[in-house]
């Protein structure tokens, strides 16, 4: 044991490998056994946009509080990736404790830092004792998994069970990654005298709760309420939210003669996605699309089609680093303004922002109620962080859902409405009724086009009728509010500095409060797009207002300073736009640093 | 149907399955494809509230409000409306679909969907009115415009023909004809036909544009086309529920039961043809366009494709109309997922 007082359940890992290995297993495993031991544990992948061979890092954040953000700075590096060792050593601060692979690394003195541990591990040499060539390779990856365990005290028997899990019936895939754990933890044992002060102990933070990747949330979100269409074309990050949507929908919509309750087509593109949800919306039935940025982009034009003539559909958007191609598995908060105005001529739309998997879940099923509610797409804007990495949550929580179909028009509807036209606006609400192709009634049918039409939908090019359309398109927008997920505010309500943030922003600004808390601040969390009355009366209620994003261009704020102008003076911004998921080392600096402590 | 009374067999007058004045230019051959979508489906007898009418972008694309106004539509957005189409199919497989194109709609912007709408099979009929020219925007030249082709303004076409029948043939499309919007007959028949098959119906109709695609050295001039249309077959349509009263001409004869069990009949012309012989159709289609003959009538036929909604395994209900009963996984379910990310 090292010389200082033992640091419990509080430590950053970082551990670098090489994509494609099947590191993503043994990192899991860690992840895990942390989880079930009720260890607060956080963890991220940092991948590139790459199949096989390019560096690829994997953070474990440990916290008795359970933060799900990483530290800047890590403690520990478990380095098995000679081409990136060189970095991550000089990343790593005095004090600090570095795992390597001995056998492909060479550490020299200069790179040694004042006071660190070092843990040297010949990964290739002890993988000769596994006999079977083909596995050799992914199964060495375990032995940093043993070595970490043995040193700071992870229990054999919870990180069994998780490969049991991993595996099921395939014993002998069982035995062989047990093994070579045990390889790990045998050399470690053997060999090393702990010089650093982490460790691991059980705990009692993972009660209730889950790990869950946000995608997998928002399309369990999505069943649950009610969606049976969905279209979509392969992009990162959002593949795996329909692919594991498909998943779970083979299991649980089918009915009893093995028919589906759902169509799942993977389009030729986004623009053929979105086409899809917006035929299947307009003939009645629930359906979504999942995409990024690039994919918004294509679907603009249909966008503006589906405002203007006002068709439900359901947009997941998993945000990655633009503009273009840009960084592909990177994360960032950065098609708010493309999405809230996404197409040519007036558009405003309505986003909803998520900032845990449970809100996945939750808004992903409410979103079709509104996008049914209101006509109109309904954006949730999630982003890579929250889409595709493992987040310890809390467990998804079922609530009987009423499907509001909004208003549709039945035959029996339309035998008692004297006057029926498909944009009057009957309930002075800016939402108008609707009827579904097939039904049976001399009055049910009407014409749909993005062209200039009038209150009964026949073509005009009036100029009066175009922009009493638009006027009553800003009323239902308008309208939406009161259906929206309300903001939620944390911290010092008398406190005269306010924080904004929305997204997965959410948990570096948390964090970042609790070290604040002899500093009177207040956090507002918002949630959708239109801004609700309560964003407006935070901000009055504050002399200043400190704005926390995702993106280079304040792109929240631009829409706050367009839709509730007159504040601009109180307003100051917090941007991050690296990539990575935001930390609260970050927010916290910029914040001390602008509130000029 | 009972041609006494004016009424199909649902009892419905002609007027029941008309629309909105048309805005097209006087003699646009748009017009005569419109007047034969009416004639078929007040023929067929097709409920006039189950059709949702689809179409793109252009003056093809306007016709749809031209017809069947008990119907719903849905004017959608350039060269995208088979997606649009697709999506709704799936969300009520009950609806009787029919599309209108253009050319530029189809086989310029609109040519990847149009692909992929082929290789699904989805169930609907699909009209390009193809005049070879962009009439909306007053007279350019489309993808469909033969090489050679001139244009009014006298631009000659130097680039080659895309054919939508060869590439629906080539796609998987299990019905592919073409006709000539000044063959009212040879229309009817086709449309009842795509009607009654079961998956994608390709129905590439030559419909002259008389404002800017009508002059001499045009090859889709009403003049043109008179001249060089060769029907492959003489065809006549046998509904499902009618008796069987075709008089039987002189010369062969075939039949060709579609999946309703409606049978589109075809009486040989001056050539062989066998329109279920895909490589055939290929060659005939090519060595055609080759000799500038413009051949019409029923291209190809399968009759084994599955359609799309078919493929998708659906239930038989419209999936629109599956409420919480049938679609919330319910608490239990939800438990067990739970239970599975711990």
């Amino acid at each position: 044991m090292a010389s200082g007082q033992p640091i419990i359940n509080d430590v950053s890992i970082r551990v670098a490998t090489s994509n494609g290995t099947g590191s993503q297993s043994s990192n899991n495993l860690l992840y895990k056994s942390l989880f079930r031991m009720g260890i607060g544990v956080c963890a991220k992948n940092l991948f590139p946009s790459n199949i096989q061979g390019l560096p690829t890092w994997f953070q474990i954040r440990v916290s008795p509080q359970g933060y799900q953000d990483l530290r800047e700075h890590d403690d520990i590096a478990v380095c098995m990736n000679p081409e990136t060792a060189k970095e991550d050593i000089a990343a790593m601060r005095p004090g600090t404790t570095i795992f390597y692979n001995s056998s492909l690394i060479k550490l020299t003195e200069d790179q040694l830092k004042p006071g660190m541990s070092i843990y040297a591990l010949p990964v290739e040499e002890l993988a000769k004792s596994i006999t079977d060539t083909k596995l050799r390779n992914l199964l060495k990856n375990l032995f940093y998994v043993g070595a970490l365990s043995h040193i700071y005290g992870i229990e054999i028997d919870v990180m069994k069970s998780v490969i049991q899990d991993t595996f099921k019936s395939k014993q002998s895939a069982i035995d062989a990654n047990i093994a070579a754990l045990q390889i790990g933890i045998d050399y470690a044992k053997a060999n090393y005298k702990k010089t650093d002060n982490y460790v691991f102990q059980r705990a009692n933070t993972n009660q209730g709760k889950i790990i869950i990747e946000g995608n997998t949330a928002s399309g369990l979100g999505a069943i649950y309420g009610g969606c049976t269409v969905v279209s979509w074309y392969p992009i990162t990050p959002s593949s795996s939210l329909a692919e594991s949507m498909e998943g779970y929908l083979k299991k649980i919509r089918v009915d009893k003669e093995g028919k589906a309750k759902y169509a799942v087509i993977q389009a030729e593109d986004e623009l053929a996605a979105i086409g899809m949800v917006l035929g299947a919306s307009w003939a009645g039935a629930r359906a979504m699309t999942s995409t990024a940025g690039p994919g918004i982009s294509l679907m603009h034009e249909f966008l503006g089609l589906a405002y203007y003539a006002e068709i439900p559909a359901v947009l997941f958007n998993v945000q990655r680093v633009g503009p273009s191609t840009g960084l592909p598995t990177r994360t960032q908060q950065c098609d708010i303004t493309s999405c809230a105005l996404a197409s040519h001529g007036d558009t405003k739309h309505i986003l909803l922002f998520p900032s845990s998997p449970k809100e996945c879940f939750e808004m992903g099923a409410e979103a079709f109620n509104l996008a049914e509610r209101m006509q109109t797409p309904i954006f949730v804007m999630s982003d890579l962080d929250l889409g595709m990495n493992s987040w310890v949550d809390d467990e998804l929580e079922y609530k009987p859902m009423k499907y509001d179909r909004g208003k549709v028009l039945s035959v029996d509807d339309l035998n008692k409405v004297k006057d029926w036209g498909r944009y009057l606006d009957v309930d002075g609400d800016g939402v108008c009724y609707r009827t579904l192709p097939g039904t049976n009634h001399m009055k049910s049918a009407y014409f749909t086009r993005g062209s200039g039409h009038d209150e009964y939908a026949r073509y005009t090019e009036s100029p009066v009728v175009y922009t009493r359309n638009m006027d009553r398109l800003l009323k239902k927008w308008h309208t939406s509010k009161q259906y929206l997920p309300k903001p939620v505010i944390k911290g010092d309500v008398n406190a005269k500095t306010g924080i904004l943030a929305y997204g997965t922003s959410d948990h570096a600004v948390v964090e970042t409060m609790d070290r604040l808390k002899d500093t009177p601040v207040k956090y507002m969390r918002i949630r959708a797009y239109p801004f609700t009355q309560e964003v407006e009366e935070f901000i009055k209620s504050c002399d200043v207002v400190y704005m926390v994003e995702q993106n280079r261009d304040g792109q929240l704020q631009q829409l706050l300073e367009t839709d509730l102008p007159g504040y601009q003076n109180k307003l100051r911004s917090i941007r991050y736009y690296g990539g990575f998921p935001l930390s609260a080392d970050i927010v916290e600096r910029e914040l001390t640093k602008k509130m000029g402590k | 149907m009972n041609a006494e009374a004016n009424c199909n067999r649902l009892g419905l007058s002609k007027n029941d399955y008309s629309g909105k004045p048309s805005t097209l230019c006087k003699g646009c051959g748009h017009d005569s494809i419109t007047a034969a979508i009416i004639q078929a489906y007040y023929e067929l007898g097709v409920p006039p509230h189950q059709v949702a009418k689809f179409s793109g972008i252009g003056c093809s694309s306007k016709t749809p409000t031209y017809f069947i106004d008990r119907g719903h539509g849905f004017n959608s957005v350039h060269g995208r409306m088979p997606s649009v189409a697709t999506g709704a199919t799936i969300a009520n497989k009950k609806l009787t679909i029919i599309g209108i194109s253009g050319d530029g709609d189809t086989a310029s912007i609109g040519m990847g969907q149009f692909c992929h709408m082929v290789r699904r099979n989805v169930d609907m009929v699909y009209v390009v009115e193809n005049n070879g020219t962009y009439g909306l925007t007053k007279g350019q030249f489309s993808a469909t415009a033969d090489v050679g082709s001139v244009l009014k303004k006298g631009q000659v076409n130097p680039y080659p023909v895309i054919d939508c029948c060869s590439l629906g043939v080539e796609l998987g499309a299990t019905f592919v004809a073409r006709s000539f919007s000044g063959d009212r007959k040879q229309m009817i028949s086709l449309l009842k036909a795509a009607y009654a098959h079961k998956g994608m119906a390709v129905l590439d109709i030559i419909s002259p544009c008389v404002t800017f695609n009508n002059h001499e050295g045009s090859t889709k001039s009403y003049t043109f086309v008179k001249e060089h249309d060769i029907p492959l077959h003489e065809l006549g349509f046998i509904q499902s529920k009618e008796e069987i009263s075709v008089e039987i001409k002189d010369g062969e004869r075939r039949e060709i039961e579609l999946h309703d069990g409606s049978r589109l009949t075809l009486r040989k012309l001056d050539r062989d043809y066998d329109p279920t012989n895909k490589i055939a159709a290929m060659a005939t289609i090519s060595e055609s366009r080759d000799k500038q003959e413009l051949i019409t009538g029923l291209l190809y036929y399968n009759d084994k494709g599955t359609d799309l909604n078919t493929l998708l395994n659906t239930v038989d209900v419209p999936l629109w109309s599956l409420g919480e009963k049938d679609l919330d996984p319910g608490a239990e379910v939800l438990k067990k997922i739970n239970a599975s990310l711990r």
